[in-house]
């Protein structure tokens, strides 16, 4: 640990902050945007029809097995091509949130199929139409005990986040990239990034375990 | 897009990317039987220490600590990683915490009157573990490790980032020579697509088979 240079820590520290509120604002557009299309996709996966099911099935498993990494490319070099120009930022949140959605789509789903099926004839017999059924009977019961599940998805999304450097969007990674080619100071950038990713997901983490034992009975 | 492109960059590019996969599998087996089972240790140390490692390499993301391995230990500890090595301990180092997790789990699910059994006729602690605890155990594990095994070869497309010239470099590469972004990385897709289909078929069929050697009869669709 010769080389370690504090002045370096300390000059990187606006580089940082700026790079962690980027971080943060991917993390929680993508997490929201993962949400909702989660919930379509599973709801996807119940429709009546396998006209709907199969399709649902297909892309949400062609998503969730192939690279994120691949998929950031996909988008920001395709969608130009044809025709959609996005900014790197906006394209690397749209990716991040739709390929954590088909994560969250299982999560939904397993948290769907928990409800008993008293519930649902409970909602047939009171004649409930089909969005009250999944308003007011299926959803508040499932979301319950889904919290920690899907705020687990969170913490990975946001260890994920760092592959948007590959599509030039400044979070953290780029940032510290940045800073290292303009100072040729490789080593503290980089650590501070990587210890700033362990300070945010354990505690989140902690806090998953504590909801997990307060909301999954 | 030409021949040429195919067999000079993005087969090759393909077995770059399974080799990164099994090679990191390798690892990542290694570590997460060794932090797993020290995890289930007595002494409170080793289960701290075990713990520690679970938390810092699950709580970084692979991404910087690939970067790192590359950029930093050359700096601060003297030593220099090549690309492909450096993406291997990455990867490995860290599905490796994630398969502790798996391992830890399946070894306390274990009905502990096994333990008890293994203590009752005298079998010393390795013992138990190798032929008791173990051979219960790894059918569990083996359906969150195809899991694991999915995302790490979805992992090592990251690879590319630090110019090792798997599938999803070769992809860039083909990218820049044609000006035909849509086809080369449908293609890639499907590729990886592919790729984790095999993987997934491969560790359901290894379930199986570690389920018959304790007389288990597979349930289908068990795996997932």
């Amino acid at each position: 640990m010769n080389n370690w240079d504090w002045s370096a820590v300390a000059d990187f520290m606006p580089r940082f902050w700026d790079g962690l509120l980027l971080t943060l604002q991917v993390l929680v557009l993508g997490s929201l945007l993962s949400f909702t299309l989660g919930l379509v996709w599973a709801i996807g996966f119940r429709a009546p029809t396998r006209f709907v099911r199969w399709p649902v099935n297909v892309i949400t498993e062609f998503i969730r097995n192939t690279p994120l990494l691949v998929q950031l490319f996909f988008f920001f070099f395709v969608l130009p091509e044809w025709g959609v120009q996005f900014s790197g930022l906006t394209t690397g949140t749209i990716a991040i949130g739709l390929h954590y959605s088909t994560y969250t789509a299982q999560v939904y789903r397993a948290g769907i199929d928990a409800v008993p099926p008293g519930q649902w004839e409970a909602a047939t017999a009171l004649s409930l139409p089909a969005g009250r059924t999944w308003m007011a009977v299926i959803l508040p019961q499932a979301i319950r005990r889904i919290v920690p599940a899907l705020g687990n998805y969170v913490i990975s999304m946001l260890k994920d986040t760092p592959l948007l450097a590959g599509i030039s969007v400044l979070e953290m990674l780029q940032q510290s990239r940045l800073e290292s080619a303009a100072t040729f100071q490789y080593t503290e950038p980089l650590t501070v990034v990587g210890i700033a990713f362990i300070l945010i997901a354990y505690p989140a983490s902690l806090l998953m375990r504590a909801l997990e034992r307060r909301l999954v009975r | 897009m030409t021949a040429g492109l195919w067999t000079h960059w993005v087969l090759p590019g393909i077995w770059i990317t399974v080799q990164l996969t099994l090679y990191s599998a390798a690892l990542a087996t290694a570590v997460a039987f060794a932090v797993g089972t020290a995890r289930t240790h007595s002494s409170r140390f080793v289960r701290f220490l075990a713990g520690l490692y679970t938390e810092i390499f699950r709580g970084t993301s692979a991404l910087v600590l690939m970067f790192w391995l590359f950029f930093v230990m050359p700096s601060l500890f003297g030593w220099a990683l090549v690309p492909m090595w450096a993406a291997v301990l990455a990867l490995g180092l860290s599905y490796g915490a994630y398969g502790a997790e798996v391992v830890r789990g399946a070894l306390n699910s274990v009905a502990p009157a096994q333990r008890e059994a293994g203590i009752a006729l005298n079998f010393s602690p390795w013992q138990r573990m190798r032929l008791i605890l173990l051979p219960q155990a790894v059918p569990e594990m083996i359906p969150p490790f195809s899991n694991l095994l999915i995302e790490l070869l979805k992992g090592t497309a990251l690879v590319s980032l630090l110019g090792v010239a798997d599938v999803s470099f070769a992809a860039y590469l083909v990218r820049l020579a044609t000006q035909d972004s849509a086809r080369i990385y449908s293609v890639t897709l499907v590729i990886y697509f592919v790729l984790a289909f095999v993987l997934a078929r491969g560790m359901r069929a290894l379930e199986r088979r570690t389920k018959v050697g304790i007389g288990i009869t597979a349930t289908p669709g068990g795996a997932r």
